[in-house]
């Protein structure tokens, strides 16, 4: 199963588009959508425009590839359940969101084992032609670095000046 | 049940917020920490630990604005936290606000997501927070051990990665 997940905000029909054209040229209908309440057709396929936490966990447990834009929520998530994820982030110019923070990360998380990043439609298409082959890195711990966690720690039980 | 552990405000909009907030779950050791977030599902992923839900608005719309801050504001006074913390996004920055006024310690970690730059909420609380945290390198001023920060600068010390 794919799970396709575009986040709580905004629409994203410049990412279900190509993969629901993609899933139905290639005779798939084992995917799931979360499409924000955006304008694509997505008969024959389960959709829904918004998934409460509990349902987004057990849809991205169950995938085997997850494909979503560039929100932080679902790619720790991923890297935590050590799943491959296909992200494309929006752009601003198109308004898709309000600035280019998603290309920001993206850079940042490209290249990190389970992370696939598309930067336009067609690359986002080549890597759906490949999902069966993409591969999760190993489960990352659910918690912040430790020196973050040391730091906070230390900071927030020292008195106040 | 020590009366004495100093009560923590943990609070974020859902989401990728929320997910960055629970991986410093760990830094509030020793704390009562206390959640808060715009998502009332949220609430049994952090049992037996107290939730509240507060109203989810983006700085573009006024009147939930208004209303979000008032209950935010209205959280923070009856629960008097010794400290606040909030990954973002307006719900976070309210109850920095108002927890600062009220003398808590105030501590902003910016998203992970907003690596070029720091978020407009996040500069915006540097003028007050008692710590401004960036989770990159070469956002902020790196943050020794021990070392008392000063409000103004914002700080890298590890991420929620």
């Amino acid at each position: 199963m794919i799970f396709v997940t575009v986040g709580s905000q905004l629409p994203f029909d410049r990412l279900v588009r190509p993969v629901v054209d993609w899933a139905r040229s290639r005779g798939r209908n084992d995917l799931v959508f979360q499409h924000g309440g955006g304008d694509v057709d997505l008969s024959g396929f389960q959709a829904h425009a918004f998934v409460g936490p509990e349902d987004a966990d057990r849809l991205l447990a169950a995938a085997d590839v997850v494909v979503a834009h560039v929100g932080m929520g679902t790619v720790l998530t991923c890297l935590e359940f050590g799943k491959p994820i296909i992200v494309m982030p929006r752009q601003a110019a198109l308004h898709e969101t309000r600035n280019d923070h998603q290309s920001d990360s993206a850079r940042e998380l490209e290249g990190r084992a389970g992370i696939f990043v598309a930067w336009n439609e067609q690359e986002l298409v080549a890597l759906l032609e490949r999902a069966a082959e993409l591969r999760g890195g190993s489960a990352i711990s659910s918690e912040a670095s430790p020196e973050l966690i040391a730091t906070l720690n230390a900071y927030i039980r020292a008195p106040k000046a | 049940m020590s009366a004495r552990r100093p009560r923590v405000l943990a609070i974020s909009s859902r989401g990728g917020h929320w997910v960055q907030l629970r991986r410093l779950a760990r830094a509030f050791e020793g704390c009562e920490t206390v959640w808060a977030s715009t998502d009332a599902a949220l609430a049994p992923r952090v049992a037996p630990e107290r939730f509240f839900k507060v109203p989810e608005a983006s700085r573009w719309d006024r009147i939930r604005l208004v209303w979000m801050a008032l209950r935010v504001a209205w959280l923070v006074i009856r629960l008097r936290p010794a400290a606040v913390i909030s990954t973002g996004a307006a719900p976070g920055y309210i109850a920095l606000r108002v927890g600062s006024l009220l003398g808590a310690r105030t501590v902003w970690v910016d998203s992970f997501a907003n690596a070029a730059e720091l978020s407009l909420s996040g500069r915006k609380a540097l003028a007050f927070a008692d710590l401004t945290l960036t989770q990159w390198p070469r956002l902020g001023q790196r943050l020794a051990a021990g070392e008392a920060p000063k409000r103004g600068i914002a700080y890298y010390a590890g991420s929620v990665l």
